[in-house]
């Protein structure tokens, strides 16, 4: 099976958070990770490709500084990799995502396209799905397992409260991934040695140009939420402030 | 433990000086660290246990011999190598000390001074971790200078026949082959390097007991009464004390980002509890003066070890590294991890002593450290003796 996995580089979960200056989104100078979602999605086409053969090949779009998602995915063994450059694709909306990976793959054959469930950081979880959309092909979203049949694929997917659904899907087809399904393999100190040697495709966005529209969606302001804490003083008798502090938390909170 | 994640030391952008790949090696080993021994450690430093169910996994993700070439070794750069035995030491020392012997006291020697034939026996089974080594040049009687040293090798057909003691041997009683420094009577007492299976006849190692530190390593003392080795055991290519202070700078670069991991690990323990402990009018003592005076000496020394550990490295990747220099990034940043340590121990109070906090087993280890692979003085005085031209040995 030939296996695209999609993956984005996103500022680390656990970083303090700078906003740019128009508020729109956040600085470049923070720390950045792997997609989480997107880590299981390539370790399922590892796996995939240990069991059925094939090729894993990983696509990103973002600045220079998203090139380290790539090779940590070559150096645990994906075979090549496809990174579209240019800092424009940091501000794309998700249907211009998936028009420029569309166009970018268009002179390859994919038995099976991966992206995580959703990023880590936008969290629009849409992009994998649009891409299919383009394609052309049947998608399933929140992906839990993925077995190969005589006819193409059986998946799993994760609904809501505990229940789960399995699902016959044909070939070619787009899966997004639930973070959690498989345990992530560690990149081997000769594995970031050999990735040095796997092919690393750029793709420009002039190349992808013609393909993209205009955003249809976009930021208007990002912000902190504000703290607001407000102390309210009951006055009054005993029997009276525990009257008036029960209504509160009744109809008020209604925690009670 | 510490609630909050480590994220690393980097004050004035260390980071930009790395390329991609040296930063992903330090990010996969402080991955694997984090997930696999740091769990585990405190209860191996209490029970003074190896946690030699690490050997394996160490060994799939390339730890052994890593910047070796060829028999199923990384090839890592010199910096590379460095920030993996930092994020190992961020974990623990002891364990730090078990890849070190294995890659660079002795995989080295055998990639080094070794036969194909030994290469191709021992290399390619201690990378895997499938055999294990150990280095024995110090004696009870002879720690700095090895010179002095009492084993004997003697040569008798087509055999060597080893008498002698060795001490403070790491790895010693878990070890599958020893390479052993012995004087050999018939080639005037010269210094040579001899591969000696732990199983033969007369040899025997015992496990020292009572450590106050490297207690998740095994350390050992070695014997040897009349152990007969093929000719074939000896390593053609050592000759004279040269050839183990050879292995020993390769262990002591390692050993200088090594003692960073420790700082590190003192340096972000103490951060993330001076910001929670408060005291004085309900503020975090981070606040204080005092405090903050001792977080900046480690965080500018650590940045200045970086430094110094980084330059080496590079020197080294050039072949252009002396051992002073690697003398001095030893000395300089062990005796600081040290002094991180007792920094920090000192913001944690009380609980600065327990093992609910990484600091008093990094602290009795670096003790170790600032001692073994050549003493903090004597690499004074090898500094010494490159600066001034006289030697004070």
């Amino acid at each position: 099976m030939k296996i695209l996995v999609c993956m984005k580089q996103v500022p680390q979960k656990d970083a303090p958070l700078k906003l740019n200056e128009s508020g729109t989104w956040i600085r470049e100078d923070v720390s950045y990770e792997v997609n989480e979602p997107d880590a299981y999605a390539l370790e399922e086409a590892l796996r995939q490709k240990e069991k059925h053969g094939g090729e894993v090949v990983v696509i990103t779009s973002g600045p220079a500084r998203a090139q380290q998602v790539l090779r940590e995915a070559l150096a645990k063994g994906a075979d090549r990799a496809i990174h579209l450059e240019d800092d424009a694709f940091v501000g794309l909306d998700a249907l211009n995502t998936a028009r420029a990976f569309a166009a970018a793959i268009k002179d390859e054959q994919f038995d099976l396209i991966f992206t995580g469930l959703q990023s880590d950081d936008y969290g629009f979880a849409q992009t994998g799905v649009i891409l299919a959309e383009l394609l052309g092909w049947p998608h399933a979203t929140i992906i839990m397992q993925i077995e190969k049949n005589d006819t193409g694929i059986r998946v799993k997917r994760e609904l809501e409260a505990g229940f789960f659904q399995f699902v016959n899907m044909p070939l070619p087809a787009v899966l997004t991934i639930q973070s959690g399904i498989n345990k992530l393999r560690y990149a081997t100190l000769i594995g970031i040695k050999q990735a040095k040697n796997k092919p690393m495709r750029k793709v420009a966005l002039a190349d992808v140009q013609s393909a993209l529209t205009p955003n249809l969606q976009k930021i208007e302001r990002l912000y902190v939420p504000q703290k607001t804490k407000k102390t309210e003083t009951l006055d009054g008798p005993p029997a009276e402030i525990a009257k008036k502090l029960v209504d509160k938390l009744r109809n008020e909170l209604r925690i009670l | 433990m510490s609630a909050i994640k480590f994220k690393g030391v980097d004050f004035i952008e260390f980071d930009s000086l790395l390329t991609d790949d040296e930063r992903l090696v330090r990010d996969t080993t402080r991955k694997f660290i984090e997930d696999n021994l740091v769990p585990i450690i405190e209860e191996c430093n209490r029970a003074g246990r190896f946690p030699r169910e690490l050997v394996k996994p160490m060994a799939e993700l390339g730890f052994f011999g890593a910047s070796l070439k060829g028999y199923g070794c990384a090839g890592m750069g010199n910096v590379e190598y460095g920030l993996m035995t930092q994020e190992l030491e961020r974990g623990d020392s002891g364990v730090r000390s078990f890849v070190s012997v294995q890659s660079s006291l002795v995989m080295y020697p055998i990639y080094t001074f070794g036969t194909e034939e030994q290469k191709q026996t021992w290399l390619p089974a201690m990378q895997q971790g499938e055999k294990l080594g150990c280095f024995g040049l110090t004696e009870p009687d002879f720690g700095s200078n090895p010179g002095g040293m009492r084993t004997r090798a003697r040569k008798s057909g087509k055999e060597y026949v080893l008498n002698g003691e060795k001490m403070w041997i790491t790895s010693g009683t878990i070890a599958d082959v020893a390479v052993i420094w012995a004087k050999v009577e018939e080639e005037d007492n010269k210094v040579r390097g001899f591969l000696v299976e732990t199983d033969r006849p007369g040899f025997k190692a015992d496990d020292v007991h009572g450590k106050w530190s490297l207690r998740a390593s095994v350390t050992s003392g070695l014997s040897m009464q009349d152990v007969r080795i093929p000719e074939a055991n000896l390593l053609p290519g050592t000759g004279g004390l040269k050839s183990p202070l050879m292995c020993l700078n390769q262990a002591r670069f390692g050993i200088s980002w090594g003692a960073l991991g420790a700082a590190m690990s003192c340096y972000d323990t103490a951060l993330q509890y001076s910001l929670l402990r408060k005291q004085f009018r309900d503020q975090p003592i981070a606040s204080h003066q005092l405090i903050q005076e001792k977080l900046v000496w480690m965080i500018s020394e650590i940045t200045k070890g970086q430094l110094l550990a980084l330059q080496v490295g590079r020197l080294k990747d050039q072949g252009k590294v002396q051992h002073q220099h690697i003398s001095m990034a030893k000395r300089n940043n062990v005796w600081m991890a040290l002094e991180c340590a007792r920094m920090a121990r000192d913001i944690l109070g009380g609980n600065g002593i327990a093992d609910d906090y990484p600091i008093m087993r990094h602290m009795m280890n670096l003790e170790s450290v600032k001692t073994y692979e050549g003493t903090h003085d004597v690499h004074a005085l090898i500094i010494g003796q490159s600066i001034t031209g006289i030697d004070a040995f």
